[in-house]
């Protein structure tokens, strides 16, 4: 079944869902679960709104499903001509609902006023938002590292291609580095970002705050309980907006000083950054140009393909084809330089923390895909001269 | 262009001034622009509502299998703005046209040339606005809210929508212009201000709020522009500006705006009711206030868009007070709906039920408002599907089943000729469901925490997300039941009665004949003793 039409395809998708829901379906109805104090309110704050909607919802339908009922001309209603002002009625309803607010207004600004308080933190992550992906630096421990989303674009799929692989329970949802915090410590974040505006946020913790380019806001979060929680960017950035997720992972301040000394062997940012921040390699190694391109597509699919596309087309004018580009064809210091180095005002980000061996296979890579047949190796120790 | 035509008695419009093509580009005439805006509404109405149904193609199921994530985001951008500034609100310019000299019993606008120019200055921009698909880069994908820096990043299409909301802002302030200049000065003797009609009161007000944001909308996409092109930093941190600011002036314009969207079905809704009820509107006054306060509050209010960005605790705190307020005087407007109603002498033509239907589901977007007016919670729902929920709420019901109403309730005046009752029960069934099941399973959604604007979705989301896709194409195809009732009724509806409706008393019932003669009043009526009484 190659050639199916847009119809068929679109009539199995539907049965296929239909029997599925039974054994997978997710009616959820409410906010999930919280996890922090602030979170708890927040979910109370909507419930008791809820009931109270629920209450004048029920007197107002009430009243005007009476009047539909009662007063139809059908049922030989006459009508009241001069029942058509009352002031003492127009100030009843209009006193009764500034009461209620009143009533909701207490609690609720209780709420926000706690919510602001992001004093006396025991741990403090700077959170740089990108796109389309999250950097955490726990700055007092000289850690700091990227979080992407995993799920592969096989799980996706694109227009007229469909996905090759089954989707994951997670799908979407699923990141390479998580973020890992102590459990019932206070949390401050301060998150800004570095292109666009984006949105950390994550419901169960009780935070959705921007990050604007230029400024730093802050947020904070103690979680009460051990767990994963999951959001996801959600301020529009840009084309992969949808694919920018969030997880938290919330241990035990046993478990958390383990992975924190784990983390500063893997995402030290202690000394000359730029250079501390490469893993460990051999930087001399030769390979072969087959060697490097074999490895360069990988690490292109992994990094690349998000904006100049798999078939290195890209999408003009946003983001450039590599396909014939001037600088990848041309001499090799100059892409070294806009890969290594990104392009300042751009999406183009600089790739330093990529290892000498990932730069020199995804340049030479580009360098000999996509119809650009340079016949061109890069080696690693080009690429470790060329930092600064 | 309407040459000695006032010396001219007992013709009708084909047998003066040119042919039909030159009249249509050169017409002074409040009816035929009136109707020229109703069309052109319509014809947006269908296009903006098949990028929904391609949107929600995409979201039937987890996965990319329609568009890619860029045309999503272009798609979902030029959606909301072709919905809101080319068929909600020249929708209300239409009727505005059309209504209010019969209203208040003047012979035409105040301005019959600048209302030609302001219809046909959006040709332009309707151009620009899908043009913009086609040129590299494509359309403006930064949602219509068009934030800064990713606005930044657009193509040219950014540019030529930026063009665009300058002629659509234009259009509408010229609009507006005429519409307070004509209810201020050219009322007919007896119609005091506080005998018009509710149409032209809200409309009066809306009038207001549109001169008093659509140049600050204007300002800030220039700002855009200039930034983009000609280096200025306004909403550049690198440059010494803030993309924080750019959200203040927009929502500065923007929560205006909605109730620009608003306030005119308010005052469709408002005279339809008394219609079908028998009984004068109720507290006449009190709608008057609450709708001026609507609009008074609307400008202190913007903030609740903002409570994510990090304001102070007193800033989100101000704006979730303001924000709170403003359910009072909502309230005060539903409450005074249903006692029109009651003890009535009710009966249910397709106008009525549309207008009920109103009742029920703005009350619910009512409730949804308010819910996200609490600062705290906004936290968890802001920028979900929940408001997605809430402002479908308000603007779909709302905006175009009041618009709906309308059009059922003044197409027997306009034409002459009575729409199919039986396909407009139908239309409003159909709806009715159909925009449940598409918009009531997403608050679900925004509460269990997903995102808008994402063309892909966590799994946990799939079965709510295939019911509205559901609903939305039930809903897309109720429309056409609607189009088709439209021109049947154009082409061979019964004749229509003068007074089609028994409980109508507003002037363009009580005073013209059906279908209202091309030159409304040849002399100025006498409302003395004919205007409503509230
Ligand atoms: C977030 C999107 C994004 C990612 C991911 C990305 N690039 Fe780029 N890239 C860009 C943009 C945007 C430009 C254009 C910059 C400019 O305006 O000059 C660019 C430009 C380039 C250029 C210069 C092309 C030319 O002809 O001007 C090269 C080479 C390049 N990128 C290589 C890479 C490599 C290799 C990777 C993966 C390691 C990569 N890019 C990942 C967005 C991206
Ligand atoms: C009781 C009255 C109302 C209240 C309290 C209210 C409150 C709110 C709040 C707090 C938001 C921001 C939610 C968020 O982004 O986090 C919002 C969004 C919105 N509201 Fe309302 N609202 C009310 C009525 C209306 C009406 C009458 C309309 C239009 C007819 C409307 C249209 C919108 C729109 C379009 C948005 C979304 C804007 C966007 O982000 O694109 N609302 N409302
Ligand atoms: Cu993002
Ligand atoms: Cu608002």
């Amino acid at each position: 079944m190659k050639n199916k039409t847009l119809i068929e395809r679109v009539f199995l998708a539907f049965t296929a869902l239909c029997m599925a829901l039974p054994a997978l379906a997710s009616y959820d109805v409410n906010i999930p679960p919280p996890a922090t104090p602030i979170s708890a309110q927040i979910y109370g704050l909507h419930m008791y709104i809820l009931w109270i909607c629920v209450v004048i919802f029920v007197i107002v339908f009430g009243a005007m499903f009476y009047s539909i009922f009662k007063f139809r001309k059908s049922q030989g209603a006459k009508a009241d001509v001069n029942f058509h002002e009352s002031t003492l009625i127009e100030i009843i309803w209009t006193v009764i609902p500034f009461i209620i607010l009143i009533a909701i207004a207490i609690p609720a600004a209780r709420t926000v006023l706690d919510m602001k308080d992001a004093s006396h933190p025991d741990v403090t992550i700077k959170v740089t938002a990108f796109q389309w992906g999250w950097r955490y630096d726990y700055s007092a421990d000289d850690v700091g590292f990227y979080s992407y989303m995993k799920t592969p674009w096989s799980q996706i799929g694109q227009p007229g291609i469909e996905a090759t692989e089954k989707k994951n329970p997670d799908y979407l949802l699923e990141v390479d580095n998580e973020m890992v915090v102590p459990v019932n410590k206070r949390v401050r974040l301060l998150v800004t970002s570095v292109d666009v505006i984006h949105g950390w946020y994550v419901p169960q913790l009780g935070i959705n705050q921007y990050g604007i380019p230029g400024f730093i806001k802050d947020a904070w979060f103690k979680a009460d309980k051990t767990g994963v929680f999951k959001g996801q960017c959600s301020q529009i950035c840009g084309k992969l907006h949808g694919y920018m997720p969030i997880t938290v992972r919330v241990v035990s301040e046993a478990d958390y000083a383990k992975w924190l000394a784990d983390a500063k062997t893997k995402w030290s940012t202690k000394a000359a950054p730029a250079a501390a921040a490469v893993p460990a390699e051999d930087a001399s190694k030769q390979y072969s140009l087959d060697e490097l391109k074999a490895m360069g597509e990988k690490v292109y699919a992994a990094n690349c393909a998000a904006c100049h596309q798999p078939n290195g087309k890209g999408t003009p004018p946003a983001f450039p084809p590599l396909a014939g580009s001037k600088i990848v064809t041309g001499e090799a210091a100059k892409q070294i330089d806009i890969v290594l180095n990104g392009k300042a005002g751009t999406a183009m980000q600089p790739f330093a923390r990529l290892s000498n061996t990932d730069l020199a296979a995804v340049i030479t890579y580009t360098k000999n895909a996509f119809g650009n047949a340079t016949g061109k190796a890069v080696q690693p120790a080009d690429i470790k001269a060329a930092r600064r | 262009m309407a040459h000695d035509a006032a010396h001219d008695h007992g013709h009708d419009h084909h047998d003066h001034g040119p042919g039909p093509w030159t009249r249509i580009f050169t017409t002074t005439n409040h009816k035929d622009i009136g109707s020229m805006y109703l069309w052109f509404a319509f014809f947006m109405f269908f296009v903006g509502g098949a990028m929904a149904l391609v949107l929600r193609a995409e979201l039937f199921v987890p996965g990319l299998q329609v568009v890619q994530p860029e045309i999503f985001n272009s798609l979902t951008t030029v959606h909301a703005l072709v919905m809101i500034f080319g068929a909600v609100m020249p929708a209300f310019v239409g009727f505005a046209n059309w209504l209010i000299p019969m209203q208040i019993g003047a012979a035409d606008m105040a301005f019959p040339r600048m209302n030609n120019w302001s219809f046909w200055i959006m040709i332009p921009a309707a151009l620009l606005l899908f043009g913009s698909f086609l040129v590299p880069g494509g359309a403006a994908a930064s949602g219509w809210t068009l934030y800064p820096p990713l606005v930044t990043q657009g193509g040219i299409g950014t540019d030529m929508t930026i063009f665009a909301i300058h002629l659509l802002g234009a259009s509408s302030i010229m609009g507006s212009i005429n519409i307070i200049t004509t209810i201020l000065n050219l009322r007919a003797p007896g119609m005091t201000l506080m005998r018009m009609p509710l149409f032209c009161w809200t409309w009066l007000i809306t009038a207001y709020l549109l001169i008093a944001t659509m140049p600050v909308l204007a300002g800030a996409v220039t700002m855009l522009l200039t930034d983009r092109h000609f280096g200025t930093s306004f909403f550049n941190a690198a440059g010494g500006g803030d993309p924080t600011m750019f959200m203040h002036i927009f929502w500065f314009f923007g929560h205006p705006e909605v109730y620009i969207l608003i306030l005119p079905a308010f005052g469709i809704v408002s005279q339809i009711i008394p219609a079908f009820a028998r009984k004068p509107l109720f507290g006449y006054a009190s709608m008057v206030y609450a709708t001026a306060s609507i609009a008074i509050l609307s400008f202190i209010v913007w903030g609740h868009h903002m409570f994510t960005v990090g304001m102070p605790a007193a800033g989100n705190l101000f704006f979730m007070f303001a924000t709170m307020l403003i359910a009072v005087p909502t309230g005060v407007k539903i409450f005074n709906w249903i006692a029109t109603m009651w003890r009535g002498s009710l009966t249910f033509e397709t106008p009525m039920l549309f207008c009920i239907g109103f009742l029920c589901m703005f009350t619910l977007g009512g409730f949804s408002g308010l819910v996200l007016s609490i600062a705290a919670v906004d936290i968890t729902l802001h920028n979900t599907y929940y408001v997605v929920a809430h402002f479908h709420y308000v603007l779909f019901p709302g905006a175009i089943w009041g618009l709906t109403a309308a059009v059922y309730f003044w197409l027997p005046k306009f034409t002459g000729k009575m729409y199919d009752e039986t396909l407009g029960k139908w239309h409003f069934w159909i709806s009715a469901i159909a925009f449940n099941i598409t918009f009531f399973p997403q608050h679900f959604l925004g509460l269990a925490g997903m995102p808008r604007r994402i063309p892909d979705y966590a799994l946990q989301f799939t079965e709510w997300n295939t019911i509205s896709t559901v609903g939305a194409f039930l809903l897309g195809f109720s429309q056409l039941i609607f189009l088709w009732n439209v021109v049947k009724t154009i082409r061979s509806g019964e004749k229509a009665k003068d007074k089609q409706w028994e409980g109508a008393d507003s002037v363009e019932w009580t005073h013209l004949p059906s279908p209202v003669p091309y030159h409304t009043f040849e002399t100025v009526p006498n409302l003395k003793l004919a205007a409503p009484a509230h």
